[in-house]
């Protein structure tokens, strides 16, 4: 995980940033999940534990199974393993097509067509 | 409530004990306090995730053999707050405003809300976030954080400066209180209601 820093700009603007080389070894050159959508705020949580002989699967993966031992976002699954939110939708559609984490995906806005979610939220809010 | 599965089955009955996530972004300039708020409010420090983008601003999803070209990041700070057993709150905290806009369609795409920080020494700096929420329809809440030595501006003032649409709240906070960016998100969420209220009543005639 990394801290946040003082200025994002200029890391948002950072033109020094070359080729990037570690992301596509992760993912062996893929840019792209052999399934699944992967919004930031899916939920991700394992559904059952993983040997390292399983085939085809890298550190990366079973950090990632490791980790979803409590339901996680996308983007929470990035920030821990501190790998770009593209190598971490490759990966997790690999361990999706092997059925080793379930996936929720967020509800498209126009389906949120009842004050539920929002009274809920309000609710949450007003006893933290 | 039906829950969509990434291989398309939506649940019936089982769906109330599915968790959901939901999000707000909180946008505004540069240094007004967004990442500072997201902190504030969350339950843990604010984590950064990042995406890789070519140098034009495409996401490297677009694009094969991206091995070789030129990439360059864009960082998202958020945080969480869990509301209840079945629902999980994130704030995203948006990233610069003038470039790599699918990253704001990608973090606005289902959102419940945004607030716009504005901190009243730099009002300009938070006109194309207005832009784009209001071109988008995300229902937004203009927050005025209160830097200290900042003159204090009548709320009015800073609706008329941004020229808002009158429904559009305007409030003052404190990026770095618990208890303001509480009452900012309680703000955002009682105005995404109503407004969803509002489009609901004007469609059913
Ligand atoms: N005095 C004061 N300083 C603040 C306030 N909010 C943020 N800051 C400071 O302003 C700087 C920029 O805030 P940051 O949250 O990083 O801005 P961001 O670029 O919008 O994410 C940081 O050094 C904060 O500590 C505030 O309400 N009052
Ligand atoms: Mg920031």
């Amino acid at each position: 995980m990394s801290e946040p820093e003082e200025s994002d700009e200029s890391r948002w603007i950072d033109d020094h940033a070359g080729p990037v080389v570690r992301p596509y070894a992760v993912t062996r050159g893929r840019a792209r999940p052999v399934t699944g959508k992967f919004d930031l705020i899916s939920l991700v949580s394992t559904t059952r534990a993983v040997s390292t002989r399983d085939a085809g699967l890298g550190p990366e993966h079973l950090a990632i199974v490791a980790l979803c031992d409590r339901t996680l976002s996308v983007a929470e699954v990035a920030a821990h393993l501190d790998l770009p939110l593209g190598t971490v939708r490759v990966l997790l559609g690999d361990l999706l097509e092997r059925r080793l984490v379930r996936v929720i995906e967020p509800r498209p806005a126009p389906v949120l067509t009842d004050d539920g979610i929002f009274e809920q939220v309000i609710n949450g809010l007003r006893a933290l | 409530m039906g829950y969509v599965h990434s291989d398309g089955r939506t649940n019936g009955s089982l769906s109330d004990q599915l968790p959901t996530a939901v999000k707000i972004l909180i946008a505004g300039g540069f240094g007004v306090g967004k990442t500072t708020m997201v902190g504030a409010v969350s339950e843990t420090k604010p984590l950064r995730t990042e995406e890789l983008l070519t140098e034009e601003g495409v996401s490297i999803d677009d694009l094969d053999g991206v091995e070789g070209k030129t990439t360059t990041t864009v960082a998202m700070d958020f945080g969480r707050i869990t509301i209840n057993e079945t629902l999980v709150l994130y704030l995203f905290g948006t990233p610069g405003q003038d470039r790599f806009w699918f990253v704001w369609d990608e973090l606005s795409l289902g959102a419940l809300g945004a607030v716009v920080l504005a901190d009243t020494r730099r009002l300009a700096d938070c006109f194309p976030s207005i832009d784009y929420f209001e071109k988008h329809g995300t229902p937004f809440i203009v927050a005025v954080n209160c830097f200290d030595g900042a003159r204090q501006y009548q709320l009015a003032e800073v609706q008329q400066a941004l020229s808002l649409d009158p429904d559009v709240p305007v409030l003052l906070c404190d990026a770095r209180s618990r208890e303001s960016g509480k009452n900012v998100l309680i703000a955002v969420i009682e105005h995404a209601m109503r407004s969803q209220r509002m489009e609901r009543e004007n469609r059913s005639g």
